[in-house]
Parts: C-alpha cells; structure tokens; sequence
C-alpha cells in the first residue's frame, strides 16, 4: 500500500460513491443524463425496431406471421454473425471492408471440402472458420505492423477476396451444399420442448447473472443498480423470449405439412452474443480493446500491447466473417461467386452502426450487432412485402445507414460539447 | 534532513549533437514537493523522461534512498515506484474512472475482471487524496472537467506503491477554481509521505504549494533552494539568466 491509500480512514471512505443513493428516480434521471449527454445505447435501434414493425404490420398484414417471423430471423443471421465481428475492428476506430468477400472466400471454402474433397461437416467448418482466421491474420498484420490504413488494406482485400472466391469455383460455376447439418443450421428447427428449455437457458441465465452482480456488490456496499430495475430487464427479456418461441412453435407451414419450432440458428447466435459479449466486457482483452479504440498513445503507456490487440480483431472479424458464410451457404444450400458479394458488406457495418456501434472506434456493444441486423432485415423483409422494387430498397437502406451515422456522428460532438 | 528518497548526480544527457542536460543535480526528499521550473527548452521534460526511464542517460548517477540502481525502461521505474503524470494526460475518455486507473493492471479473479475490488480500491484511493468533486466512479471520463481530468489522472498514479510522483504541468490548461484543487491535491500527496515533484511555469503556484525550488537554465541546474529561502524575483532571475546574486551558475559563460 502506498503511504496514500494507508492513510485514507474511515469518514472519508465512502466520499466519492455515497452521493448517489440507488433509487428508481435517482436511476432514472441518471439515465436521461446519459441520454441527453449522447449515450443513446440501443435506444435507436429499439425504437426503430418497433416503429418499423408497427408500420409494415399495418401496410401489410402478412407481416406479423409465424412464417415471417422464422424468415426475419434466418435472413438476419448471417448479417448478425458478420456484423459481431465488425464490432470488434470497429470499436479500434478501424474498418474491414473486405468482411463480405472474406466471408465468401471461406463459404467457398466450405462448400468444396463438403462437395470435392469429401470432408464431414464439422473439418469443414474448422476449415472455413481457420480459413477466415488466417486472412484475419494477414489484414491484422499490414495493418497494425506494415500500418498501412485498414481502409486501404481491406479495400485491396475486397477485390483480391472477391477474385480468389471466383478462382474457387472455377470462374463462376456454384456448389451445391448437401450436408444435413450444415442445411440444418438454417432449414431446421429445435423441437417444441427444446425450444422452451432454450427460452428457459436464456431467461434464468440472464436473470442469475443480474442477481449476483446486484447481491455481490450490496455485500460489499457498493453502488447498484436499483433492484426494481434488474426485475424490469429479466421480466422485459422472458416477456420477448417467451412471446418469440411461443410465436415459433406454431405450425407455420404454408400448405400441406408441419413447419414449428425455434430455428437452429437462434441458439447459435444466442451463444455466440453471449461469448462475445463476455470477452467484451468481462476480460482484460476485452477492456484493451475499449482502451485502443478510446486513446491508443494511452493504452500503450499503461503497457498494453496494442499491435497485437489490433491483429486479434481484424482476426475475430474475420473468423465472425467464415461463420457468416457458413450460415449464408446454409440458407442458399449452395455457395456460388456472389456469396458475401453486393450488399452484404454495407449491411453488415450497417447493422453495427444502426444498432449503436460508432465508427469513430471506443464505443460499441456485440448486442448492437444483432439490433442493427435485426433493423436491416425488418427494412428488407418488410419493403419486400410491400412490394417495392429494388431501386427503392436500396434509396432506402443507403439512407437509413446513412441517418445512422448522422446520429452517430451528432452524439459524438455532443459528447465532446457537454464536457 | 535525511537521505532523499530520489538523488541523481552529474547527469548528462544529448540528443545527437544537441546536449539537452548538463551535468545536473537533482534531489527529492519524501514528505516534500519539489517544484522543477525553468524556460520553455530548458529540460525540465527530458529530465523527468530520464527520470521515468523513457530515455537513458548518458552518464550520471541514478540513486533510490542512497542505492544507486538502474532505470532502463518505464517498467523499472514503476517498480522504484517512480510515477509520472504526463502534460498531455493519457485518459481513455471512453472508459471510467475505475477503468481509467487499472489501466493495464487489472485485477481480475480467474479470466474474469474483478470489478468490485477495483471499484472499491478506486473509490478508496480518491477518498484517500479526500477528492470530492467526482460524483460516481463509475463516471465515463469523457464527462469530466479538466480539473477532475487532472485528478484522476493523480489518482491513478498513486494507486500503485508509489513513492515518488512527477507532475509536468498538471496545472497548465486549468482554470483558477481547479487550479486551485489540483494544487492542493498536490500538496495532499506531499502531507502523505509522498515525494512530489511539481513542473510549472506559474510563479504562484510553485511558491503556493512547494517546499523546494530547482531551476534548470539551458540544461544546467541553475540552483536549487528551499522556497522560503528566496523571492519571486529570484526564482524569475534564475530562470531567465541562470544565476541571482551569489545564487545560480557561475562563470557560465565561459562554457558557451
Ligand atoms: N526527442 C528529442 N530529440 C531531440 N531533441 C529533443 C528531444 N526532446 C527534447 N529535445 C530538445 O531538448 C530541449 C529540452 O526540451 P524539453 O525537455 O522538452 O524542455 P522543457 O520541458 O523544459 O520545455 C529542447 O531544446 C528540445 O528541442
Ligand atoms: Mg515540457
């Protein structure tokens, strides 16, 4: 102990903490400081999630289905699975540009160790995701070694990935996928009752991990958060849960035939989210990341090793990137030259930035990853619905990005105003 | 008045051709703030760099309560337990308080971050330094004032063992309200044992808060002289001319 901390006593122990009783009220107007200080959280993204559904729900009807509800899902995932990993390199106040055709380069890769070389499904997917690490390597080291910009890097990337895909499948030709279980991930369901112990999984965890950190810091006579507020969140999330496999688990197959159940890929992404957003905010890499992304000459003098946290998520968005494709090459059941072509790289940093991610780098949350995709595939689903043609769904999705950015953007100067 | 905590002996040091540090003296006594003053280029910086072991010295002698040791990287002098609060301050401004001061030595239980004992140390340590304007330690730091900026940033640098810590200008882009904290939160640290040496160029708070005054003139220690010993106008002289009266550098023109 320093001579400092030795000599602080008992009245002045509690000083810095004590002022803020927790309290609903108290809670609540700290949160509208927040707010108004420019830390939005998923706020946008929630808001426009329903503002969204609202809206198509009454345009059209069909909107609000069981059947739709599955398809929303399964079209958001791979968006999700890309985008989680975006965070990461975004969150460093980088970008990877090339994350859609990285993960075409390693659906492809799929795709020919299933169909050409014979492997079973789970050497594949170790290939593919290995293939997305290697590239993440390779982006990672021009980037934090070479230090040519990410921009640059991924941009070279975009086209070199975009060609190696094309000399994959021989100049153009696709590959059908057969295997079960890699269709499985986006074509089949959990039964009935496993959907309601996933529900269970997911409720109870959630609400075990909120409890111990409320009970844990009481004992030790820390600041919480008001218990009122714990119970709003894990009744808010077993409410939507709950609502989301009840909904799943009704017959939704369009004419002859049985169709229910919660697709596999949800408890996919549910895992992954978790993982993810436990080495965020939980470890020591995860905290280096914030640190790099908020002032890297910072980091560096507190002794953090700042090439190789940046090379760690250039390769975290990449191997993000191969699970992309994975579940991509599920949903189409074949992997052909467009796959993780066209819009699929601006929708997946939309995703990001829509769901509350800054591009500035320091700020952003995986969950915001999932919103977003949740966000883009509503726009998607529901102007698909409403019949527009594809022009205008570009107009729109391009701008929606774009008012995303704006927001972000605004906050960030207002944050730096209200100091 | 016994042995000072920190005591460097004809130190040398040259960027190129460029000699930044002659031959300097320099001693630091626990209990006391030392203010370290002198013209824009002097080398105050470099000396504190030397000191923090961002640079080597070329020749001179490094000693540690009478030892001498060896000061080679930032590593070794944190394990002296040398601190040096930086003029630009090296915050994260997206992290919090707690955060901001575990930087790159978390505590963690398991893979997992200890949050709770480092929010506990945290909020100690500032209880400690009896700084009462931040409102939660849970504060991002981009919402904080300079002065609270500045404290933390303090703060941080005594929560590790510390014995020795350097400040280089903390009060420079303050106005006079938090000037007036941070100075006394360096008094604080002085009353608490702590070795402090203070780098300013403001002539009323080196004579509000130091117990000594050493004035670099172009790399040379002019003097170094206890506070109540000399006059502003002295302390100017020396800074601007390298001697007053029988104080400061003789025959230093000769040398050049
Ligand atoms: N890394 C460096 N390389 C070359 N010259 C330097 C370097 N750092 C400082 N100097 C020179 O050393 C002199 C002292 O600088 P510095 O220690 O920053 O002065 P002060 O902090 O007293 O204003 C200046 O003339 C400066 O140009
Ligand atoms: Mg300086």
């Amino acid at each position: 102990m320093s001579a400092v901390t030795a000599t602080s006593n008992a009245p002045a122990e509690q000083a810095p903490v004590a002022e803020e009783k927790a309290g609903v009220w108290s809670y609540a107007k700290d949160y509208g400081r927040r707010l108004r200080g420019g830390e939005l959280g998923s706020l946008p993204a929630v808001g426009g999630l329903v503002v969204l559904c609202l809206v198509f729900a009454i345009a059209r009807p069909r909107f609000f289905t069981p059947i739709n509800f599955a398809n929303l899902l399964t079209q958001a995932a791979p968006l999700m699975m890309i985008a989680m990993g975006l965070v990461f390199v975004l969150l460093l106040g980088e970008i990877d540009l090339s994350a859609g055709f990285a993960s075409g380069v390693c659906a492809a890769v799929l795709a020919k160790a299933l169909a050409e070389w014979g492997m079973p499904w789970y050497v594949a997917i170790l290939m593919a995701i290995a293939t997305g690490i290697v590239i993440g390597a390779i982006i990672g080291f021009l980037v934090a070694k070479i230090g040519i910009p990410s921009f640059v890097v991924t941009l070279a990337g975009f086209l070199v990935f975009q060609g190696v895909v094309l000399t994959l499948l021989k100049e153009g030709t696709n590959i059908s996928i057969r295997d079960t279980v890699i269709l499985g991930i986006q074509k089949s369901t959990m039964s009935e009752a496993m959907g309601w112990a996933f529900a269970a999984i997911v409720i109870l965890g959630y609400a075990a991990v909120q409890l111990y950190s409320l009970v844990n810091r009481r004992k030790r006579g820390l600041v919480t958060v008001p218990w009122q507020i714990v119970a709003l969140r894990v009744g808010g999330l077993a409410a939507l849960t709950i609502y989301a496999v009840d909904t799943l688990n009704v017959n939704r197959a369009v004419a002859l035939g049985d169709l229910r159940g919660v697709p596999n890929v949800v408890p996919v992404i549910a895992s992954i989210l978790v993982i993810w957003t436990f080495v965020l905010r939980r470890t020591k890499f995860g905290r280096h990341i914030y640190a790099v992304g908020g002032n890297r000459e910072a980091a560096r003098r507190a002794g953090i090793n700042v090439d190789l946290i940046r090379i760690s998520a250039f390769v975290i968005c990449s191997a993000m990137a191969a699970v992309g494709g994975i579940v991509a090459a599920s949903e189409a059941a074949s992997v052909d030259p467009n796959t993780g072509g066209s819009t699929v790289l601006l929708y997946a940093v939309g995703a990001a930035v829509i769901g509350g991610t800054s591009l500035f780098g320091g700020k952003g949350r995986v969950i915001d990853a999932v919103l977003g995709a949740l966000v883009i595939a509503v726009i998607i689903n529901g102007m698909g619905l409403v019949d527009w043609k594809a022009g205008v769904k570009f107009i729109i999705t391009g701008g929606v990005l774009l008012l995303a950015a704006g927001v972000d953007a605004l906050t960030r100067r207002r944050a730096a105003a209200s100091r | 008045m016994g042995t000072p905590l920190l005591e460097l002996r004809g130190i040398n040091k040259s960027f190129g051709p460029v000699q930044v540090l002659r031959n300097v003296d320099f001693s630091v006594h626990p209990g006391e703030v030392t203010a370290l003053v002198g013209d824009n280029g002097a080398g105050k910086s470099t000396l504190v760099k030397c000191i923090g072991g961002i640079y080597s010295t070329d020749s001179g002698e490094y000693l540690m309560d009478g030892k001498p040791v060896h000061v080679h990287s930032p590593r070794d002098a944190a394990h002296l337990g040398v601190e040096i609060v930086y003029q630009d301050l090296a915050l994260c401004d997206n992290l919090d308080i707690v955060q901001n001061m575990f930087l790159g030595r978390e505590r963690r239980s398991g893979i997992i971050l200890d949050e709770p004992s480092m929010e506990e140390l945290a909020a100690k340590t500032l209880a400690g330094l009896s700084v009462r304007t931040v409102k939660s330690v849970r504060q991002l730091v981009s919402s904080l004032s300079g002065g609270q900026r500045q404290t933390v940033a303090i703060a941080k640098a005594v929560l590790w063992n510390s014995k020795l810590v350097i400040l280089d200008e903390p009060t420079a882009a303050l106005g006079v309200a938090q000037t007036a904290q941070v100075l006394e939160l360096v008094r604080r640290l002085a009353d608490n044992g702590l070795a402090v040496v203070l780098i300013s160029h403001n002539m009323n708070d080196v004579f509000a808060v130091s117990d000594r005054i050493a004035a670099l003139y172009l790399g040379q220690m002019a003097a170094q002289v206890k506070t109540t010993d000399v006059t502003h106008a002295q302390v100017v002289e020396l800074i601007t001319s390298g001697r007053s009266g029988s104080l400061g550098l003789v025959e230093e023109g000769a040398v050049a």
